[in-house]
């Protein structure tokens, strides 16, 4: 083996949340360096501020010309390890090693400008990205190729398909010819033709002998294209090694956590004389898990027992992780003889935000009567694979995010 | 390829980049290029366009003009008092472009800091290339105005990129200061135009200092009035008197300022991604 062209050791990484409002301005900070001396004096302690660890411990090496997938929940510290690695943000414990030049890709068209034309945002991205003038103009005609938009060369870019958009930023970082790629989840955004491309650049790059470091929610994907997976989970490294292996470990994970859920018969408070709730489980595709992707339906079922004849109905809570109340749905209630039942509903996909949602699972007789009420009976992770995005690649707000039939046209009298 | 050859990064808690004026030198166009950026984007879709460069500072020039010469009645000295206040905008202008540029590059590129590594100092560099682009075209239609209103530069106007690396180096370490500021503190916003305005009447942007004895000591504490004044010198042909105390304060205090602000600036850059 040669040497590793990444050696992290003990990379870690610390946000401190301030509980007294964020000081973003300078009177804040005044008043609030004021508090803190004034505290100290009378009491010896200054304000509390939680720790949070994005990243906590992490070591591991990667050899040149491997492909190491990097997975997790959200949250896990995938995003904070690639921007360490891409010195955009520093440690706060450990090192890394990085021996070759980097290109990272953890935005598509980071630095694109709306009003240039796409010529014009070849050169300008590529410059962002570290490519020289005459890199650019040596590789200009293979990226406007891949990217399939010669005839739009000279439209402002606001002007192009979101798909368009996509084609090209991936394009221009594509032709980087570093030692090192890292790309974060960029790849899920476009269509299935061009994702395919681009995959398939990506392994081009790696048989090449360079290395690439690649995030991913899409199992699929990183078990085609890794020859090696991380497992991040809470900022530590939860499992690494063959793809098949990590990958299991993780899916496993999240069905432990939360994504079904059984019930014992003697519990008091998952029954009453009429009903009892058994078990509750999400599924996506058939599986059981807590992980699903933002552009497929997930089914929630539960199983229950009608112990005496009632008219019997149910109900589901869905909160999302700031325990807003998000809905509440049930099927009519029906008249059951005693026996065991199942009620299931699918949640559409392209339907709820992502991030982490709560469900409390309610039966009832009589339509209003609650004979059993479980909290947090499941829960799942809703994460996004890029589906609805366009091409923006931030956070976008609010508890649910369907995809709505945009129009846009322009209006007449316009100065072009 | 050899993992032995290639450079070597190493990443560490409070370790800035061995390799950082490499690295700005390897990321040089990168400042250009965000500069052409900025100039190509910012007449689209303005009905005047290109005019805009000429029509602020005709208006301007006109104003002051008619302030400090026909109602101040300030001493012109025989020179066309709308000369006067050009030769003082000029600077003026540079220094208002590169310093409130600069000021705001870091914040206005935000998307662009926290997603990718180049060497920060590049965004306000690429706001001093901008200005500087701004006052070649005013100085190339300022030149022909001064001769035809009567006045020929002499040997002086060789002197003038002195004086305007002079006014770029005190729009640098001010703006320097401001932009880093600014990142963590977003007061600092509101206290750019604060202190431009009152910057055009501290500074000789407006009227001449020669003729000003009781106030000239006083004018030098600024460090723009040694660069403004010398500016004034170099492009109506020695008609004005360059004074010497001045500009020594001007450098000095440009020294400092450009010296403090990059030390300021390198010490928090590292955290710009985290806090912008």
């Amino acid at each position: 083996m040669s040497r590793p062209i990444i050696d992290v050791s003990g990379l870690s990484k610390r946000y401190v949340i301030e509980h007294e409002s964020r000081h973003d301005n300078l009177r804040d900070t005044l008043h609030h360096t004021a508090r803190k001396v004034w505290r100290r004096l009378r009491w010896g302690t200054g304000f509390d501020h939680e720790e949070f660890w994005a990243l906590r411990d992490v070591s591991f090496s990667v050899q040149p010309g491997e492909v190491l997938g990097i997975i997790g929940r959200n949250g896990a510290g995938k995003s904070t390890l690639l921007k360490i690695l891409s010195r955009i943000t520093e440690p706060t414990n450990g090192r890394a090693v990085i021996r070759g030049r980097v290109a990272s890709l953890l935005e598509v068209g980071t630095g694109f400008h709306p009003e240039l034309s796409g010529r014009d945002n070849i050169f300008l991205n590529g410059a962002i990205l570290g490519m020289s003038r005459q890199e650019i103009r040596r590789k200009f005609d293979e990226i406007v190729a891949f990217a399939e938009v010669e005839r739009f060369l000279d439209t402002p870019v606001k002007r192009y398909s979101s798909g368009m958009y996509v084609r090209l930023a991936f394009a221009v970082a594509a032709h980087l010819e570093p030692e090192i790629l890292i790309v974060d989840e960029v790849l899920a955004v476009g269509d299935a033709q061009f994702q395919q491309k681009c995959l398939g650049k990506m392994g081009a790059v790696a048989s090449q002998g360079r290395t690439v470091l690649f995030v991913s929610h899409n199992m699929g994907v990183v078990a085609n294209l890794c020859s090696r997976v991380i497992l991040l989970d809470q900022g530590s490294v939860a499992a690494d090694g063959a793809p098949g292996h990590v990958i299991g470990t993780y899916i496993q994970s999240g069905a432990q956590l939360s994504g079904h859920a059984v019930w014992a018969d003697d519990r008091p408070d998952t029954g009453s004389g009429k009903l009892r709730l058994h078990a509750a489980r999400i599924l996506v595709d058939g599986r059981v898990t807590a992980d699903v992707p933002i552009d497929r339906s997930a089914i929630l079922e539960f199983d229950f027992s009608v112990l005496a004849r009632c008219q019997a109905g149910s109900s589901i809570h869905l909160f999302d992780k700031q325990g807003v109340w998000v809905l509440c749905s049930g099927p009519a209630s029906t008249l059951l003889e005693p026996g065991r039942y199942r009620h299931r509903v699918t949640l559409p996909e392209n339907f709820l935000n992502d991030g982490l949602y709560q469900v409390s699972i309610i039966l009832l007789i009589d339509v209003t009567n609650i004979q059993v009420h479980v909290r947090e009976a499941v829960s799942f992770t809703v994460h996004e694979t890029g589906v609805g995005r366009e091409e923006y690649g931030g956070v976008m707000n609010g508890c649910i995010r369907p995809l709505l039939a945009w129009e846009s046209s322009a209006l007449s009298g316009n100065a072009s | 390829m050899s993992a032995d050859v290639l450079p070597e990064v190493i990443i560490e808690p409070g370790r800035s980049s061995a390799n950082y004026w490499r690295d700005l030198w390897r990321f040089r166009e990168l400042a250009g290029f965000l500069a052409w950026r900025d100039i190509k984007v910012r007449y689209r879709q303005a009905a005047l366009g290109i005019a805009w460069v000429v029509i602020q500072p005709l208006v301007q020039t006109l104003l002051l003009s008619f302030v400090f010469g026909k109602l101040a009645k300030m001493p012109d000295g025989g020179v066309p008092y709308v000369l006067l206040v050009l030769s003082g905008l000029l600077p003026w202008q540079l220094f208002t472009a590169a310093f409130n540029g600069a000021g705001n590059s870091l914040v206005g590129n935000a998307n662009l800091i926290s997603k990718v590594y180049f060497p920060r100092l590049l965004v306000p560099l690429s706001c001093l290339v901008i200005a500087l682009v701004d006052f070649g075209v005013m100085l190339a239609l300022t030149l022909p105005l001064t001769v035809i209103l009567g006045i020929v530069p002499g040997w002086q106007l060789l002197l003038l990129p002195l004086f305007v690396v002079l006014t770029l180096v005190i729009a640098c370490g001010a703006g320097l200061w401001i932009t880093a500021l600014t990142v963590k503190y977003r007061d600092f916003r509101f206290i750019t135009p604060f202190i431009l305005q009152i910057g055009v009447f501290v500074t000789p942007v407006g009227f001449r200092t020669d003729f000003l004895p009781n106030w000239r000591d006083l004018l030098a504490l600024n460090p723009l009035s040694g660069a403004v004044d010398g500016v004034r010198w170099c492009l109506l042909g020695g008609h004005t008197e360059l004074y010497g105390p001045g500009l020594v304060v001007s450098c000095i205090v440009a020294a400092i300022l450009l010296s403090s602000g990059l030390w300021y600036f390198r010490r928090t850059e590292r955290q710009f991604a985290d806090i912008v």
